[in-house]
């Protein structure tokens, strides 16, 4: 630095000595900050191309070409076209002789099932409810696409690895030579993955989806929110603004404070004393799971609620007091308004919380495998992060691209809703 | 002054109409106190602010309480709409009357008696809504407006008595918060008068506006005191000069010096006054 009169005086100079050190103290300051974030960012990006690079192929499944002949002596020897007999016809054995008739080298029993472990068992019911749907096909002889097994999904998307003489993952060489054959036809190709955004949980990784997850977690969430906001706001409307400030009510105070950081574990076991045992609610269903994850949300909501009514400021309510307005009216008609974008926005932060949450579920029975999609608040349901779980702990290959597919899902949901939050928050923001 | 008095007896016979409190024979020639403050002592917690008030304030007419930072002067005016019940640990005791009646007695309804009381406040603090609601909005929870007709004329009146009217006619859909300092605080005085209150306790309000703006509202308390009973605290003893006809000097959360205002500002009784009014304490 040159010499100025500024660092020439006896304080400048004194100053002077140490800025070097400030300035260097500074640059470390920042230089950690910034480790800090890109290390953040870093795992974070490694996460997502990791779930993104296993999950999408599950949004594709593989379908095979087979010419089925829909024999009138199979389906319906009677010729009634009548709908119950249609659905009791053996559609798995048509399905069978079609794969029969296309490989006839497959003779022996043993052959035969490994030949037909290449078609999904779900293949059936789509060709049922297509003759179902349009009895006329009976007696034609039809191309259709089938859905194939996981074991073929697998290999047509080449998760499976390299093959070696005794095939590769499950399927055998001869399987493998099946396949072979099947791509050098153009009768195996992968589509879009309807089912999957329309299936419940399946066994069969290639017939599961996320939409009985989906809808549980839905249902779930609505009793969450319906519980939670009115409880939540209520009560820190009236800690905020109605309660004497005294012993007890700083006393409720920290509890709150305390009951958000109780792990979620505690609040399924309490879920699962209370209201199954105690109160006998239905086991599984989405109505005690959004019970036990209000629970967990209420401190949340308290807290973000009581924090954004503090935010307004006194003179709104010296002023509407000043004109006469009532204790409640100065609430209802001023204060909560004011608070309201806040509290929107704390709730849904609450409620995404819920929604990612596995573990107080555990308790109260929604891990279970439930292949329905729940169709109200008492039936057995699974939510997003349980089904995550649920399907990460299945031994089949095909559930690691379920997997990642169903983190996707859930990201995509959580994204969306602190969107929505953020949203909130801009569009009311209101200066003073 | 003979004018005034007799003015002053119609208004007094006619407030007691209205209350039918008090038979009208008792009417007197002689200008009865709307405000009787006498013996206030204010406590917030173990800390005294005000030390055994005693103060007449009188009817349409502008009172100015001046006096240094922290001398209780707008604890003062806090008591006279119980707007002090707000802070925790605040106890007043002595006796507060307006109108003869005791402000701080069992069974007064505060929602009431600030109804009664309007308040204009330092800092100008329009509700976020429009000009409009801000206006109606003590009408409509006061249920003064029987329809919509009758509730677009209060607001017009009072906007029109606070002077804005002219300024803000074509945007009485906009929000209040959007107007300029000095037209917040009109806006203000319009929300406070809109519910027809007989005082109105004014907080230091031109604190936050320039002179211009000030000048405005002093305009505008000369003439709402025709009308109503207006109380100021204000830290500009020209203002206190050119606004009240009386005037009050707390120090130290006493009551010093109370009477007119030209009187305390040309002969003052006590050293203290002279002293803060001359610029040598405050």
């Amino acid at each position: 630095m040159s010499e100025t009169s500024l660092t020439s005086s006896g304080v400048g100079l004194r100053i002077a000595a140490g800025l070097k050190k400030r300035y260097r103290a500074e640059k470390r300051m920042r230089a950690y900050g910034l480790t800090a974030i890109l290390l953040a960012l870093t795992s974070l990006a490694v996460l997502m191309v990791f779930v993104v690079a296993t999950g999408w192929t599950a949004f594709q499944q593989t379908i095979i070409q087979l010419e089925i002949s829909l024999d009138e002596s199979a389906i319906d020897p009677e010729g009634t076209r009548d709908e119950a007999t249609l659905r009791r016809a053996d559609y798995q054995g048509l399905i069978r002789n079609s794969l029969r008739d296309l490989f006839p080298d497959a003779v022996s029993r043993q052959d035969k099932r490994l030949l037909y472990k290449l078609i999904s068992t779900g293949a059936q019911y789509e060709l049922r409810d297509q003759v179902v749907m349009d009895p006329r096909l009976i007696g034609s002889v039809q191309t259709l696409w089938v859905l194939g097994s996981s074991d073929a999904d697998m290999w047509q998307k080449g998760k499976l690895g390299s093959e070696t003489v005794d095939g590769v993952g499950r399927l055998n060489a001869q399987q493998v030579q099946w396949l072979q054959f099947l791509r050098e036809k153009n009768l195996i190709l992968t589509q879009f993955n309807k089912a999957f955004f329309s299936n419940g949980d399946s066994r069969e990784p290639e017939m599961a989806g996320i939409w009985g997850a989906a809808v549980g977690a839905f249902l779930s969430l609505s009793v969450t929110l319906i519980l939670s906001f009115p409880l939540g706001v209520l009560t820190a409307v009236y800690l905020e603004e109605l309660a004497p400030k005294n012993r007890w009510t700083r006393l409720i105070e920290v509890s709150i404070n305390n009951l958000a950081a109780v792990p979620s574990i505690i609040f399924g076991l309490l879920g699962l004393a209370v209201f199954l045992n105690f109160f006998g609610f239905p086991r599984s269903s989405p109505l005690v799971g959004g019970m036990v994850l209000s629970l967990m949300t209420l401190p949340t909501i308290v807290i973000a609620a009581r924090a954004s009514l503090q935010s307004v400021p006194p003179s709104i309510r010296e002023a509407a007091l000043g004109i006469g307005a009532s204790p409640v009216q100065v609430i209802f008609h001023h204060v909560v308004p004011l608070a309201l974008p806040g509290m929107l926005t704390g709730t849904i932060i609450g409620l995404a919380q819920a929604l990612g949450e596995t573990a107080p579920l555990l308790m109260i029975g929604m891990l279970a495998f439930i292949a329905d999609v729940p169709q109200g608040l008492f039936d057995s349901a699974a939510t997003l992060p349980v089904q995550v779980y649920l399907w990460a702990d299945s031994a089949e290959r095909g559930f690691v691209e379920k997997t990642g597919a169903a983190i996707m899902v859930l990201l995509a949901f959580l994204v969306a809703m602190n969107g929505i939050a953020v949203y909130i928050r801009h569009k009311f923001e209101r200066k003073w | 002054m003979a004018l005034n008095i007799s003015e002053s007896a119609v208004t007094v016979e006619s407030q007691n109409r209205r209350s039918e409190k008090r038979p009208v024979g008792e009417v007197m020639l002689v200008r009865r106190p709307k405000i009787t403050a006498s013996n206030i002592n204010v406590y917030y917690g173990n800390k005294q602010a005000l030390f055994d008030i005693n103060l007449d304030i009188h009817e349409r007419q502008v009172t100015a309480l001046i006096g240094p930072s922290g001398c209780g002067k707008t604890t003062f005016l806090r008591c006279i709409n119980r707007m002090n019940d707000l802070i925790p640990g605040c106890r007043v005791k002595g006796d507060l009357a307006i109108n003869g009646e005791d402000v701080y007695a069992k069974g007064v309804d505060v929602v009431c008696l600030r109804a009664r009381v309007g308040m204009v406040f330092q800092k100008p603090n329009p509700f976020p809504k429009s000009i409009f609601d801000n206006v109606a909005y003590g009408a409509r929870i006061h249920g003064l407006a029987s329809n919509g007709t009758d509730l677009e004329e209060i607001v017009v009146k009072s906007l029109e008595r606070a002077g804005l009217f002219a300024e803000v006619k074509d945007r009485l859909l906009e929000p209040g918060t959007s107007l300029s300092g000095g037209q917040q605080q009109r806006l203000c005085i319009a929300r406070a008068i809109a519910i027809e209150p007989e005082i109105i306790l004014m907080d230091e309000p031109c604190s936050a506006l320039d002179p211009i703006a000030t000048a405005r509202i002093e305009e505008l308390i000369d003439e709402l005191s025709q009308n109503y009973t207006i109380i100021i605290v204000t830290h500009s003893m020209q203002q206190a000069a050119r606004v009240s006809q009386r005037t009050a000097f707390f120090h130290l959360g006493y009551l010093v010096e109370d009477g007119e205002t030209e009187v305390i500002f040309s002969t003052p009784e006590d050293e203290r006054t002279k002293a803060y009014i001359t610029g040598r304490i405050g």
